[in-house]
């Protein structure tokens, strides 16, 4: 009771606080100075539609180098995590029969969504989207074979041999930037090509799909040994 | 709109903190946590919308000559990007880290679990 009664006052101290800044809050009538810049400097310098894809890709490129470390790092922590005092004879878990329709609307869904996720991060620097939200759809297509057969096991050598060639290329493509453009993860090492096609802006697209690639093995391979766990 | 919201996203904070300070089921504070953290997410993005205003893509709608006055801002959703990729890698791992828990006392309640009580 008394634990109850300290978090609800925690709460709504908390609220005050949040209330007080809401309060206070004036949202701009222009763009800040940032913001500025990268609308006026985008198209001509980076040559990409979508200033976010911009910022995250190029502008801010190695920030994005960072989070995709922390990515592998959480990946690479799950297994190890996981792994750690596994008994070896596992017990097969006893699983209730998936559907007929289950089984095979999964098989036939999932290409056609691996294909969506190859999209999204084609198109990244055009349409909202990009590595991020694609390699989370290519994940979430095993997610669906993975409930269509609990049991199944994705191949670890093949999640782990795509996730460590984006990743070394996408480093590489960096230091590239250095010695042909000036700047680590600089797009122009390729021409820039005319705006808004989906060959253009330089080494973005190239750069996001390997960002796709990237997160869709690591969020795979989270997904497979998650799954592998076995039954308690 | 701006300040729905934000409203939105502050309560989803508030919900989240209170589902983490009462709840002592391990899995519910970590669903907890993930509102918050949502919360915390829309509450960015609605700092970084101006009224009247598109999303930050330049096509034949925005020129490039009129970005500057057509689009908002978009360093908030850069930064909410980053955000949620990285919620999803924590939220991962405090899941592991609770099967790894209840696979040692086989239980999910965090009252139970004292060996860093003093």
């Amino acid at each position: 009771m008394i634990k109850r009664f300290i978090a609800l006052a925690l709460l709504v101290g908390v609220g005050l606080i949040f209330t007080t800044l809401m309060m206070t809050y004036e949202p701009d009538a222009n763009l800040n100075l940032t913001a500025h810049y990268y609308a006026e400097h985008t198209a001509n310098d980076v040559g990409s539609a979508n200033i976010v894809t911009a910022i995250l890709v190029t502008y801010r490129g190695l920030d994005t180098l960072g989070e995709v470390t922390v990515l592998f790092l959480a990946s690479s922590i799950i297994g190890l995590v996981l792994s750690l005092g596994k008994k070896q004879n596992k017990t097969l878990r006893n699983l209730v029969p998936v559907g007929e329709l289950l089984t095979t609307g999964s098989l036939y869904l999932a290409p056609i969504i691996v294909l969506l996720g190859v999209y999204v991060f084609v198109n990244g620097h055009l349409t909202p989207g990009g590595g991020f939200p694609g390699g989370a759809i290519i994940a979430s297509s095993m997610l669906l074979l993975l409930l269509s057969d609990p049991l199944k096991h994705f191949s670890h050598g093949l999640i782990s041999f795509v996730e460590s060639i984006s990743g070394f290329v996408y480093v590489a493509l960096g230091v590239l930037g250095i010695v042909m453009a000036g700047s680590f993860l600089d797009n122009r090492i390729l021409p820039l090509g005319q705006f808004g096609e989906l060959i253009s802006a330089g080494a973005i697209p190239l750069i996001y799909s390997l960002i796709g690639l990237k997160v869709g093995a690591e969020f795979s391979s989270m997904l497979a040994n998650l799954s592998e766990m076995e039954d308690l | 709109m701006a300040y729905i919201a934000m409203a939105t996203g502050f309560l989803l904070i508030l919900i989240g903190f209170y589902g983490a300070l009462t709840n002592r089921n391990l899995l519910r504070m970590i669903v907890a946590f993930t509102i918050a953290n949502s919360g915390v997410n829309i509450v960015i993005i609605a700092i970084g919308y101006m009224h009247g205003r598109t999303a930050p893509i330049l096509d034949s709608v925005v020129p490039v000559a009129e970005a500057a006055n057509r689009i908002i801002d978009p360093v908030p959703q850069a930064l909410v990007l980053t955000a949620i990729v990285i919620g999803v890698g924590v939220t991962a791992l405090m899941l592991a880290f609770a099967y790894k828990l209840y696979e040692r006392k086989g239980t999910l309640d965090i009252a139970k679990f004292t060996e860093l009580k003093w």
